[in-house]
């Protein structure tokens, strides 16, 4: 067991860990930030996406040793501190980006990473952007309606009869 | 996956040193190494992360070359290898954007996986790998699927691709894992012009040596209509039969030099 | 004005908050004190005999507290089969054992050989490894055709053969049917195959067994869409636990599409062995693991034929299906090709005369059972691939060979030859609002651009027709339920008139606590944010039979209209009491009761109030209190129907397709939230196109899963997906339940796929490649060879 330090969601925090624990079990099993989620084994699905210093990447695929003094940020950091969503989890409830909700911090996170580097995407950019992430409930659909209008781009609100 | 103990060496040496121990390996990227090390296909003892050595990290270009420090990820080699726009392509182009902040690029030639982006950018460049321990040239560094040149121990430093006056790199992508079902590099430099063809060989990355010949002659698309390749000793897997990737290494390679003019 | 609240109204989901900044509640989130975890060690070869399993290696490495095999679960039950088949010749179906771990013999990969329970689930994995298995290899039984061959390996020494069943249907029908296709001025002859799943909700599976030895309860947490049938298959069948000691909780579940709501081996598991080894046993699947040990969807080869006459007219139908039910009978595995397949067989059209003949057919292969549309995507599909192949056979345009045949929206009820009688539906405004949509005229120019480009483009339409609102549990029992099929709902008001409703449907995705909060709002005229929903728990809500088969809120929801009736019903008796008027005078209306034809009124709180501090209440003619339940069985099933349109391009250099435009335009009847709605429809089609261009679980000969993780098996990103044209206008009610609702969630895995290969089929006819069909998934060499062969 090695004793290990990082930043979460701006918290310093510290845990023993195997070599072989990954960033995704030290989150969720250590630290009990259980949503980031854990769908695939391959590096595929992206359910597990995290910000480490500022970049996104897959917590399970990357040990909680490389991460050792880094800046991580996870879903429960996203929202402000009286609880009020960001722009992207405020767009995804209002356009209905989401369903089951499992695969959804790592779209939070993943659609955070675009708008900062790319403030105004086109829909081409969004879908190529998220070709690590899978959400297997919307189609993609209000997803990508959802970051277009983070984006602050117009976008036509959800149906209403 | 089997437990092992993490080193992070602060530089070269160290890291070499720590290579020393039987059944430790480096780890890079780990984009590939920790899926397969899930499915418990590897068990090393040690693993030596290279991601802590500043001097394994950069994109300089130098003159005709651009040389790349091998723990650079792909999305610094797709934002900063402005001066090679097919090679940052390449980049921009493997896995997704996740895989692409932790992969890098002397990981995926050291694990010179057949289906692999990097290894037909190497191969059609004519690029230079350099270890800790000596300089290798493309033709003699890949050595068959998942097999390089590589010594037990020997840590790629560095990747040194000459400029090319035109190139550009096609990737068909495999529709599950978005690797290469098949992908082609074409890069033509005043001397000659190259191709390589990743994900269709079941010798992995290849030359495809009558189309140089024919794009030597004149670089254009028709310069290859006349030409087929045998579809003898390509893969066969649930996305494609070998004829079916050897029209897409024509096809491919006809786009490319399209791209690249 | 759009309603911004109540039936109607797309309200925005309650339950998003949780889900967008991770205080979910899945079962892999929860982890209770004192917690061991399970690894299950499983066949890595499709079939063979256990010579003998030795575990003291294992038991002796460090962390292990228990290694469990089979001999520990002699005297427990196998895991049931919710459904039996009889077959054509009036026998019951085969039905083999399906131990919790494998006796004496393994029979598919992936199939629970033994169980390490230790103190982390990396300890058990190591201790796994070190569980010596001896294994006779025999040969693995994986083509359907040969399995029910002569002389064929039996995958069950103790049935007669592979075959699980021969049904026939409608079997009176058969030699008519025959008859009128020999006779035919037209046959179309199809071969397809319905290329086998992975349903893949992006939770894996998890179960977390729990017990208190202070009071023999049993609680189970399990990644379920229907936990009162997990807790009866359970209780009853496998492991003899009464109900009242038996709780089963499914907290948020991420996505079931179907493979949930089977009672898996590793929830009996772990249940059993937290009583044994008295501690919380935890399994959680890998996603490699969720492919050997869900149940797979689909898996049927079929010939159909379609007979026409010298008009066109549709005369007769008949296919024969080869379906795999893979090593064992997953719990509803039997009804998908029947019961769920063969009834939609005449789908949108007056077809006098068709036979259904399903062989299902035991394998060396994971179970098959319901994946979203169960049955009915196959049934659509096979139809709407052969009545495309007619039209172009007979040079007709296939929307008018359709409408030359559909059911005319003035035969409603409908009475199929294949035994359902459609309550209500208009197909021909269905089609013609999707042709609305498409900008079907201007098709042509959009061709000869894309050829210009060097593409082939193609238009493709599929209409469909399920039956879902599942079901009525007296025609079910006929047909071999052992289950009903009615839903529960338990309508508790507070005394200051806020409401918890305890429904025994079960959200995971569909957005039921928004959803049927606006139901029971509206029918009060509250606000939403009075109501709450409870479901997922048998300790909090009625024996209810879960979510499947698009049946929440055709079922479930007209059960809750029915316990919000009664207690609106006991709620104008105090507010009659409270007012001393007559209880027929009584009118509610935005919250208030009212004297019809005074001004006399009193609010929904004063009367809820009034129920449970009674005062001045009718103590002599109601008890207190303000609670109902009501269960709710459907007198028939709901028809929900649509038109399909896909419109894509083809790159004949890699085969590649592209999809440039998809249009649904359903009929669901009413629409509560529509937003919802769309969404249910977004997801179904992506998982229909999923189908039908890029998802396939594949067998190599030997049994071997080759396509066993996201490596190999496609699953639809947001790239390879259009923007959906949904269209939910043409409502024609449901006339047997009180929300007229017909139920939207599997549509668009239903409807699509063969819209999708109509229109690659399409793309290669006009690009002069005369390919007649190509089995699913249409994967780019797929259609490049396919070109090939017609060059």
């Amino acid at each position: 067991m090695t004793k290990l330090t990082m930043t979460v969601n701006g918290r310093s925090v510290s845990g023993e860990v195997e070599g072989r624990t990954l960033l995704s079990t030290f989150l969720r099993e250590n630290l009990g930030l259980t949503g980031t989620h854990v769908g695939c084994d391959t590096s595929q699905c992206g359910a597990c996406t995290v910000h480490v210093n500022g970049l996104a990447v897959k917590s399970c695929t990357m040990f909680a040793q490389e991460a050792a003094g880094a800046d991580v940020a996870t879903i429960e950091g996203q929202a402000a501190a009286d609880g009020t969503l960001n722009r992207i989890q405020q767009a995804f409830q209002d356009y209905h980006g989401l369903q089951c909700g499992f695969c959804t911090p790592g779209m939070v996170m993943a659609a955070a990473a675009l708008l900062k580097d790319t403030p105004k995407p086109t829909e081409a950019e969004v879908r190529h952007h998220l070709e690590g992430n899978i959400c297997r409930c919307t189609g993609y659909h209000n997803i990508v309606r959802a970051i277009m209008a983070a984006s602050g781009q117009d976008v036509a609100p959800v149906a209403a009869e | 996956m089997y437990n092992f103990d993490f080193e992070q060496p602060a530089n070269i040496e160290e890291a070499v040193a720590a290579l020393k121990d039987e059944d430790a390996l480096a780890l890079s990227g780990g984009q590939t190494l920790i899926p397969s090390m899930k499915q418990r296909l590897n068990a090393p003892t040690k693993l030596v992360s290279l991601t802590a050595i500043d001097a394994l990290k950069g994109v300089c270009p130098d003159g005709g070359q651009i040389a790349i420090g091998a723990a650079t990820t792909h999305a610094t080699v797709a934002a900063e290898a402005t001066d090679y726009p097919a090679l940052a392509a390449l980049a921009g182009g493997i896995g997704d954007p996740a895989v692409r902040n932790r992969g890098t690029i002397g990981g995926s030639l050291a694990n010179n996986d057949p289906a692999a982006c990097y290894p037909a950018a190497v191969l059609a460049s004519g690029a230079t790998v350099v270890t800790n321990a000596r300089e290798i040239a493309a033709d003699a560094f890949f050595d068959g699927m998942f097999t390089t040149a590589l010594q037990e121990g020997e840590i790629i430093t560095d990747v040194r691709f000459p400029i090319p006056e035109k190139a550009s790199y096609q990737k068909f992508e495999q529709p599950a894992s978005r690797f290469a079902l098949t992908g082609v590099f074409v890069a033509k430099y005043r001397d000659g012009v190259r191709v390589a063809v990743t994900g269709a060989s079941e010798d992995g990355v290849m030359r495809w040596a009558e189309a140089e010949a024919a794009l030597g002659t004149t670089f254009s698309a028709a310069a290859l209509d006349d030409l087929s390749v045998s579809a003898d000793g390509l893969i066969h897997d649930l996305h494609g039969t070998p004829a079916y990737r050897a029209n897409l290494i024509k096809v491919l390679a006809q786009r490319a030099v399209e791209a690249a003019l | 004005m759009p309603k911004d609240q109540g039936i109607g109204a797309s309200s925005k989901r309650r339950e998003d908050v949780r889900f967008l900044t991770g205080t979910g509640n899945y079962t892999d989130d929860i982890n209770l004190m004192n917690q061991t975890y399970a690894h299950f060690l499983r066949s890595d070869v499709a079939h063979g005999v256990i010579n003998g399993i030795d575990t003291a290696a294992a038991e002796a490495m460090e962390g292990v507290v228990r290694v469990f095999t089979a001999k520990d679960f002699e005297g427990v039950g196998g895991i049931p089969c919710g459904w039996q088949v009889t077959d054509r010749h009036g026998e019951p179906m085969q039905e083999p054992k399906h131990p919790v771990l494998a006796e004496g013999k393994v029979r598919h990969v992936g199939d629970p050989i033994a169980v390490v329970i230790a103190e982390s689930p990396e300890l058990a994995r190591d201790a796994a490894e070190a569980i010596d298995v001896d294994i006779t290899e025999l040969p693995a039984v994986i083509d359907m055709k040969a399995a029910v061959a002569d002389g064929a390996t039996k995958v069950h020494d103790d049935l007669t053969s592979n075959l699980c069943y021969d049904w026939g249907f409608v079997e009176e029908n058969r030699e008519a049917v025959d008859q009128a296709i020999q006779n035919a001025a037209h046959v179309t002859t199809l071969e397809l195959v319905n290329n086998r799943l992975v349903a893949n909700p992006m939770e894996p599976r998890v179960a977390v067994g729990d017990y208190n030895r202070a009071n023999d309860e049993h609680t189970l947490y399990t990644t379920s869409q229907n936990p009162h049938v997990i807790r009866l298959l359970m209780g009853a069948f496998v492991l003899g636990i009464p109900e009242h000691k038996l709780r089963v909780v499914a907290p948020d579940v991420g996505g079931g599409f179907g493979t949930k709501i089977f009672h898996y081996a590793e929830e009996a598991f772990v249940t059993f062995a937290a009583k044994a080894i008295n501690r919380p046993v935890k399994w959680t699947a890998s996603r490699s693991e969720a492919f050997i040990s869900d149940a797979h969807g689909r898996d049927h080869v079929t010939k159909i034929e379609l007979a026409l006459d010298a008009e066109h007219k549709f005369v007769a139908l008949r296919t024969d299906t080869y379906a795999n039910m893979g090593a064992y009978l997953s719990t509803f595995a039997p009804s998908v090709p029947t019961w769920l397949h063969g009834t939609l067989m005449a789908g949108n059209y007056i077809t006098p005369l068709v036979y259904v003949n399903v062989k299902a057919v035991f394998t060396n292969t994971v179970p098959v059972d319901a994946y979203r549309g169960a049955g009915r995507p196959e049934a659509t599909f096979q139809l709407e691939r052969v009545v495309d192949k007619a039209a172009r056979e007979l040079g007709m345009d296939p929307a008018e060979l359709r409408r030359l045949n559909f059911i005319k929206p003035e035969q409603f009820p409908y009475d199929t030859p294949v035994a359902v009688t459609y309550d209500t539906g208009n197909y021909h405004a269905t089609l013609d609002k999707a042709l609305a949509l498409t900008d079907y005229a201007s098709f042509d120019a959009r061709a000869a651009e894309s050829k210009a480009r060097g593409k082939l483009r193609g238009f493709g339409i599929a209409h469909y027709i399920e039956a879902c609102g599942i079901a009525p549990s007296n025609l079910v029992g006929q047909l071999g339920a052992r289950a009903g099929l009615y839903e529960s709902a338990t309508v508790r008001v507070n005394a200051t008139g806020s409401i918890a409703v305890m429904t025994g449907s079960h959200s995971h995705g569909q957005g039921h606590e928004t959803t049927f909060a606006q139901v029971v709002a509206d029918m009060i005229g509250i606000d939403e944010a009075q109501v709450d929903i409870v479901h997922g728990d048998t300790a909090r809500t009625p024996m209810g039979m879960g979510t499947y088969g698009s049946r929440s809120i055709a079922v479930g929801g007209s059960a809750m209209v029915r316990a919000a009736e009664k207690v609106i019903n006991k709620a104008k008796k105090i507010a009659a009491h409270l007012m001393e008027a007559a209880d027929a005078d009584i009118e509610l209306k935005d919250g208030q009761f009212s004297v019809a034809g005074t001004d006399k009124s009193v609010a929904w709180g004063d009367v809820c109030l009034a129920a449970y501090v009674p005062h001045n209440y009718p103590l002599e003619e109601i008890e207190p209190g303000l609670e109902e339940t009501a269960f709710y069985d459907p007198a028939n099933f709901t028809y929900p129907s649509g038109a399909y349109f896909c419109e894509v391009e083809v790159d004949p250099g890699t085969g590649k397709v592209e999809i440039v435009g998809f249009t649904a335009a359903d009929d669901f009847g009413n629409v509560i939230n529509p937003m919802i709605v769309e969404g249910q429809v977004h997801g179904g089609v992506a998982q229909g196109i999923g189908q039908a261009m890029l998802e396939s679980c594949v067998y190599d000969d030997n049994g071997q899963l080759l396509s066993g993780s996201y490596m190999d098996y496609a699953m639809p990103r947001a790239s390879d997906l259009p923007m959906f044209e949904v269209d939910h206008s043409c409502q024609t009610p449901c006339t047997h339940n009180p929300l007229g609702v017909k139920g939207c969630g599997e549509a668009g895995a239903i409807g699509s796929p063969p819209a999708l290969v109509n229109a690659v089929i399409d793309a290669l006819h006009r690009g002069g490649y005369p390919v007649d069909h190509i089995d699913m998934p249409l994967s780019p060499s797929r259609v490049w060879n396919a070109m090939q062969s017609v060059k």
